[in-house]
């Protein structure tokens, strides 16, 4: 297991500078250098090509691109000249709350998707399968933007219990964490959206495993129901969902892009949003880099979760 | 039709496609094919398999057919396009000239979902965005599945190192996150149609190419293909004739999906305000601007555009689902 573990993690890093290396061409190939970022877009050619000379952005692609990797070992991820400061201490600042944001919602999503999958197999074909069903696929559908828009018009905007976005006053993690009532809606949000594709998997696995012989054996030698259901046909049910859970690490963060901008969240996704609009391409890349490590390591974590929830899956 | 009739005289032995990276695969798009073992051997004689061969096909729809929920959906699907391009000539409202004396107006008086905040049509407005939103689905897909099938063709038959090489590049693109690197982009592009369908398109044919690949690996070991080798046929013919009608079936599911990807897509584009430019617009355009205009109550810039999102990408995903089983099922019985 450690064996593959490590062997796993020595392509994750093949990968992840595979994927640095395209990302970076792609914005090279955009904006050869900050320069004109820096100096304004009326300095002198003189001047720009001091300032590349002065900044290393004069040398060969490949240089540039083994100085980035070699900052990147170091922590460095390079400089925003807009916000003037270091890409890693923006990311420090913003990652907590992100991750807060991804992270509540994935528990509520698992805590509503997988009971709710588990009944709609007990109870298949009756009409709240076909609701749950229903509901599930149509917001399956949606794009984020427009559930969140929906739900800010009926509980904010009508029933004014929650705050219609996220308040400039929950400034740091802590803020996020003991504010609750601010950040209820992008949760539920981002959860709700999940809870449409987790709960369609655990519902057909959960229908594969009740038919099955272990099943019928539990309840024959006089279990109760709940006694199956939750120490019999939970795990083997999970499966399926413990892998999804991996996948959808990657999709949590650019969920999360649209979500932050939605509620104006002062998130990752927030400033990579704001990169975009100030052509800010190191916290681009940097942000592009975190979302392949994520899928990368999501897809790791499935493999060893399933093993570890699983032992007839062994890995090597 | 000469390689499809082969393929039922092979008695079907639709191996498992070897997919060693299936964890990667989108959840939802699993391979069509299933593990089946024929018990007959296989050589059938070639007479009676042309029919069988035509009902294959007939099985496909009949099934499909048979999914009322998806037929409905095809009908809603056929409806919203006849809709948007077709209902301009009934339906005219200027949508290039903005009149700010008009802005959100209700519905009614001339205006039948009344007008958004520069003063254009609400109803006309959404027929442009529905077409611009099928435009680029369709544009977008075939891009993708025309990269995506041509690049799982020859990795499959290439095999061995070649094939390796070409797949670890797919599992790298794969990973970077599709939103993200196509957000990139869009802070260069021109949104015009074209633009924005190439950029999608040519970041969403990873799929489409491990699903080819796949098939074309459990493909190129049939009697037929080895037959096509012997008698000499060059690689080019070999997956343009063979290969790529074979391995349609599973494309033709792929592309519903990829449709509904590609809108929604560019929704979250027009949303994040990188969209198509004036005078084209896409409902996710729409529903950005009209995020602000919410609060004073104007559900018509919200609702309508929303509620036309949704179900077009909801029918084409109950398309594609009723389309995967009845192929399924064809494979099944093949």
């Amino acid at each position: 297991m450690t064996g593959y573990i490590v062997r796993r993690l020595g392509v994750a890093v093949i990968v992840v500078i595979g994927v640095a290396a395209i990302t970076f061409a792609i914005l090279h190939y955009l904006s050869p250098t900050p320069a004109y970022a820096v100096l304004g877009t009326k300095a002198r050619p003189a001047a720009i090509k001091a300032w590349d000379k002065q900044n290393g952005y004069d040398r060969s692609e490949l240089a540039q691109f083994l100085s980035y990797l070699g900052g990147i070992v170091h922590g460095n991820f390079g400089y925003s000249y807009k916000l003037n400061q270091t890409v890693s201490a923006l990311f420090k600042e913003n990652a907590g709350r992100s991750a807060y944001l991804s992270g509540a919602a994935l528990v509520l999503s698992l805590i509503i998707a997988v009971p709710l999958g588990i009944a709609q197999a007990v109870k298949r074909n009756s009409p709240g399968d076909y609701a749950a069903t229903t509901i599930n696929f149509t917001l399956y559908s949606m794009p984020s933007f427009f559930l969140g828009l929906i739900l800010i018009q009926v509980f904010a905007l009508d029933l004014n219990i929650f705050p219609p976005g996220v308040s400039d006053t929950v400034t740091s993690t802590w803020g996020a964490i003991t504010h609750p009532e601010q950040l209820c809606l992008p949760i539920v949000t981002l959860a709700l959206l999940n809870v449409a594709s987790y709960s369609r998997y655990m519902r057909s696995s959960a229908l594969d495993e009740l038919a099955q012989d272990y099943i019928r054996l539990a309840r024959a030698k006089g279990l109760s129901e709940r006694v199956v259901l939750t120490r019999h046909l939970l795990r083997n049910a999970c499966l399926p969902v413990i892998t999804l859970v991996g996948l959808s690490i990657p999709y949590l963060v650019a969920g999360n892009l649209l979500i932050e901008v939605l509620f104006n969240y002062p998130g990752l996704g927030l400033l990579f949003y704001d990169a975009l609009g100030n052509e800010d391409y190191n916290v681009m890349l940097a942000y592009t880099l975190l979302g392949a490590l994520l899928t990368v390591l999501g897809n790791l974590f499935a493999d060893v979760a399933i093993a570890a929830a699983d032992p007839r899956v062994r890995l090597d | 039709m000469t390689e499809e009739r082969e393929i039922t005289t092979e008695d079907g032995e639709a191996l498992e496609p070897t997919a060693p990276r299936a964890m990667h695969s989108t959840p939802g798009m699993e391979f069509a094919g299933i593990g089946y073992e024929s018990p007959f051997p296989s050589g059938t004689p070639e007479g009676g398999d042309v029919q069988a061969i035509s009902s294959g096909w007939r099985l496909t729809v009949r099934e499909f057919m048979s999914n009322k929920l998806a037929v409905i959906a095809l009908v809603l699907l056929v409806a919203m396009i006849l809709f948007c391009f077709l209902g301009p000539v009934f339906y005219h409202s200027d949508q290039t000239a903005a009149n700010p004396l008009n802005s959100t107006l209700a519905p009614g008086n001339g205006h039948l979902l009344g007008t958004d905040e520069s003063g254009f049509d609400e109803f006309g407005r959404i027929m442009l965005g529905g077409q611009a939103a099928f435009e680029i689905g369709a544009f977008a897909s075939i891009v993708a599945i025309v990269i995506g099938t041509l690049y799982g063709a020859v990795s499959g038959l290439l095999g061995g190192f070649v094939d390796g090489l070409m797949m670890r590049f797919v599992d790298v693109l794969l990973s970077i996150p599709f939103l993200l690197i196509v957000l990139v982009l869009a802070t260069k592009y021109n949104g015009t149609v074209v633009d924005i369908s190439l950029i999608l398109g040519v970041f969403s044919w990873l799929a489409p190419a491990r699903l080819v690949r796949g098939e074309v690996l459990t493909l190129r070991t049939r009697d037929f293909v080895l037959a096509a080798q012997t008698m000499g046929s060059s690689r080019a013919r070999l997956i343009y004739r063979h290969l790529i009608p074979n391995a349609m079936s599973v494309t033709i599911v792929n592309v519903t999906f990829l449709i509904a990807d590609s809108i929604l897509y560019l929704a979250l584009l027009g949303y994040l305000g990188f969209g198509l430019q004036f005078p084209n617009t896409s409902w996710g355009d729409m529903l950005g601007n009209a995020q602000q205009y919410v609060q004073n109550g104007e559900w018509w810039l919200v609702y309508p555009v929303g509620g036309c999102l949704v179900a077009v990408v909801l029918c084409c995903n109950l398309i594609g689902d009723a389309l995967r089983d009845a192929v399924d099922v064809r494979l099944r019985r093949r």
